[in-house]
Order: structure tokens, then C-alpha cells, then sequence
């Protein structure tokens, strides 16, 4: 394949996907380098959330392959998995519970645990201070993205993010904090793939758009 | 903003770490929405007490009814609960976040079998001995009863937590879950059933407790490895 380790960082390799009886995409090949994000667009129901899927190893293409560093994913297993983030288009966000416990419990079972001050300083950045102890439940569509995004500043390590419309439903000072957050993770040699209908905006970094047809 | 993107993460917690985080947060939702767990403790409580009012207060057809009546009803009851105990985590997207992690799903799912078990087993054991007197059953048949549920009630949890996987997405889940799971509940129907029977008629009881700790192994080995697959399959 002749692509030196570590360079060629995440690559799809002839992606195919049948979802039903249609064929959502065919002969899908990209490759997206360390500090590169992958911006997939495209009207509603042409196979981003399935591409998607299909790079964070929940779903399994028709034919083709993904490939981290080089290697398969599905051979890499849990080691690819360790090096990654996926934040969907269900927030995960428990109605039940407050966004601090979400926030919490979301963290642990990434294996990672933060000191309670944290926690609240980072819910309090992403607009919801004096928010954390009401449960989920009475939040707006937003509010709770954010509460599932809040997740990935302390997912600095993890080299691929994988956000699935990420940007949906925030505000203005949202989406630029987002900008923000993607922007220092591709700077520091991340891979961000997201998928958005609004323009990426952003600056210093090289972002590859993947322009999904119906 | 700096603070926010040098936020330090401590990934050094383990394996035990993120399996009780797991039971954790199925018990605190318990805590939450303590009128779903309360619904199968009573629904078990009423269901036990509705036989001594229909069969009549003949001391010894009670106590020969009361075994089966007592497990029946545990099944019924650790059934009520199954079809909450993926649907939402499958729904709100919880479930990929759990097929992504880095940890084994395996140990995941186990997590999620033994939080079920907690909120409805214990309680069930708790109150059986109880309701047990209803019957007319001696002291040591109680006994008996309570050691049974205790190892047989996990079993339970734990293939339930397998038909609850096997029927995620599915449209009229809680009936479907019934018909798979029933079948598989009957050999410790039969075990549970037979040692509170055998205690009653001065028997030995160590057989079929020995039959339902086998149970116990068995499901605790291949339940949280099959509800992982389900899972996978059904997150596809």
C-alpha cells in the first residue's frame, strides 16, 4: 500500500455500504493524515452516519477496509478502540441523571477518572454552570449535546475523534468553542472526522472535505 | 480556555474501575425511577399472597403448592424488569458507547446482569422467607427457599440479560423477551422448586443446590459473553 507508518494515519480503502436494500456508497477510498480533519457532507440519508459507523468499527462495511496506522481496524480491536472517541448522533446523555453524573459516569466507562472541580469547570465552559446538579431531563436538545461533548477535552489523548454532527443545535459561542477544541486536537497531531451541514471554520489547520452524493 | 483543552484525564483505572462505574450508574437510575423496581417487588408480593386466598387455607396442599408458586413468581417478576434493562441504553445511544470502550463488552454487560440483580434479586430473596410463612412452611424449608433464590435468582438476571440483548430494536420486545427467556428459566424452576419440596418432605436438599450453584457458574461463564455478541450484532 506503500504508505509509511504513521503517516497515512486513517485510511478507508474501497468502502462499500448496503444499508437495506440500498447502496449507500461504493469505491469509498480516502486518506486523511495526523493534524488532518475529515469534514463528510452531504444530504440527508447518503451515508455519513454509515461511514461513520463504519470507521469507529460499529459497523461493517460490504467490502472494502479501514485502516489505522496502516493496519486493519478490525485487526487492531480493542488497540484501536483505546486510541479513540466517538460521540454519535444519540447523545448518551441519561435523563435521569444530572449533567455532572453524566458527565461523570460518560468518563469512567472510558476509563477515565477526573477530580469533581474539573468536571464542573469543563460543564461550566461549555455554558451549563449552575446547570450541572439539574437532571437531564429539563435541558434543552443543545444543552444536552454539550453535556456529551464535554467529554472530549479530557480526550486529548485519544488520537481520532470521530464526532457525528457535533455542531447541531449549538449556539454561535458553541460552535466556536468547538472549533476551538477540534483545532488544538488536530494541532497537537489528533485526527477529528465530523460530519456537519454548516461550514467548518476552521483556521491554521488543513481540513479535507468528503462531499457524500445522494 | 487553555484549562479546558489541558484538561489531564487519569487513564491508569482499571478493569474493576469502569465495571463497577457500569453497576454504579444502573443503580443509581434504579435510585431514580424507584417506581419500576418497586412495581416487580410488589407484583412478586401479591402474586405469592394471591394463593393462599384462592386454594384455600388447607395447611398441607399450601405446603405442597408453595415451592412452585414461590418461583414462579420469582420468574414473573425478574422478568417484569428485562426489557428496561438495554432498551434505553440502546435508545439514547449508551449501548455503542459500551461496544466502543476499550474494555471487554463481556465484563460490561456482566456489570449490567449483576446491577438487575441487585435491584431485583436481593429484594426477592429478602421477602420470600416472609411470604414463605403464608404457606405454612417450616423453618428449615425457608432457609432452604432463601439459599435457592440466592443462587438461582443471578441465573435468572443473567439469561434474562441475553433474551433483553437478543431483542433490542424489535418491535414488541417485553412478549418476545417472555417466549425466549421462559424456556431457558426451566431448569431452575425445576432445581429451585425441588429443593424447597425436598427440605419440606425432610430430603436432602445439597443435590439441587448443588445443580443451581452449577447453573450459576455455567451462565456466569457463557450469559455476559452471549448478551455481548447480541449487543454487537444489534447495535450494527
Amino acid at each position: 500500500m506503500g504508505v509509511p507508518w504513521g503517516l497515512g494515519v486513517l485510511q478507508g480503502v474501497d468502502l462499500e455500504c448496503i444499508r437495506g436494500q440500498r447502496r449507500l456508497f461504493s469505491k469509498l477510498s480516502f486518506t486523511v493524515q495526523a493534524g488532518e480533519a475529515l469534514w463528510v457532507s452531504g444530504p440527508n440519508g447518503s451515508g455519513k452516519t454509515s461511514l461513520l459507523r463504519i470507521l469507529c468499527t460499529l459497523l461493517a462495511p460490504e467490502s472494502g477496509e479501514v485502516r489505522w496506522r496502516g493496519r486493519p481496524v478490525r485487526e487492531l480491536g480493542e488497540a484501536y478502540r483505546a486510541g479513540l472517541t466517538y460521540i454519535g448522533h444519540a447523545v448518551a446523555v441519561k435523563d435521569d441523571l444530572s449533567s455532572l453524573e453524566n458527565l461523570r459516569f460518560a468518563l469512567a466507562q472510558d476509563g477515565c477518572r477526573v477530580a469533581e472541580a474539573a468536571l464542573i469547570d469543563t460543564l461550566a465552559r461549555f455554558g451549563l454552570a449552575g446547570r450541572e446538579e439539574l437532571p437531564a431531563r429539563v435541558l434543552s436538545q443543545g444543552q444536552r449535546r454539550r453535556v456529551s461533548l464535554a467529554r472530549l477535552p479530557f480526550c486529548a489523548d485519544r488520537a481520532l475523534w470521530i464526532l457525528d454532527e457535533p455542531l447541531t443545535a449549538l449556539d454561535v459561542q458553541a460552535v466556536e468553542l468547538m472549533h476551538a477544541l477540534i483545532t488544538a486536537h488536530l494541532v497537537r497531531g489528533g485526527v477529528v472526522v465530523l460530519t456537519s451541514h454548516q461550514p467548518i471554520d476552521l483556521k491554521d489547520v488543513s481540513v479535507q472535505h468528503l462531499r457524500m452524493v445522494d | 480556555m487553555e484549562a479546558v483543552l489541558d484538561a489531564t484525564p487519569d487513564r491508569r483505572t482499571g478493569l474493576l474501575a469502569v465495571f463497577s462505574s457500569v453497576v454504579q450508574r444502573d443503580l443509581l437510575l434504579a435510585m431514580r425511577r424507584r417506581a419500576d423496581v418497586l412495581t416487580s417487588f410488589f407484583f412478586f408480593i401479591i402474586v405469592v399472597s394471591l394463593f393462599p386466598l384462592g386454594v384455600g387455607p388447607e395447611p398441607n396442599t399450601l405446603r405442597e403448592i408453595a415451592p412452585g408458586v414461590v418461583w414462579v413468581a420469582a420468574l414473573l417478576a425478574s422478568m417484569l424488569a428485562l426489557h428496561r434493562l438495554l432498551a434505553a441504553d440502546y435508545a439514547d445511544g449508551t449501548l455503542e458507547q459500551l461496544v466502543l470502550s476499550p474494555k471487554p463488552l463481556s465484563l460490561l454487560m456482566l456489570g449490567k446482569m449483576l446491577a438487575h440483580w441487585l435491584v431485583t434479586g436481593i429484594p426477592l430473596i429478602l421477602i420470600a422467607p416472609l411470604l414463605g410463612l403464608q404457606f405454612d412452611l417450616p423453618g428449615p424449608a425457608l432457609a432452604v427457599m432463601a439459599l435457592g433464590l440466592l443462587l438461582g435468582t443471578p441465573v435468572l438476571s443473567m439469561l434474562g440479560a441475553i433474551g433483553a440483548a437478543l431483542t433490542l430494536g424489535v418491535r414488541g420486545a417485553s412478549g418476545l423477551i417472555a417466549l425466549l427467556v421462559l424456556p431457558l428459566y426451566i431448569p431452575v424452576l425445576i432445581f429451585g422448586a425441588g429443593a424447597v419440596s425436598a427440605a419440606v418432605s425432610g430430603l436432602s436438599v445439597e443435590g439441587h443446590l448443588s445443580m443451581l450453584a452449577a447453573f450459576l457458574l455455567f451462565s456466569a461463564v457463557i450469559a455476559p459473553w452471549a448478551a455481548a455478541a447480541a449487543v454487537r450484532i444489534a447495535v450494527e
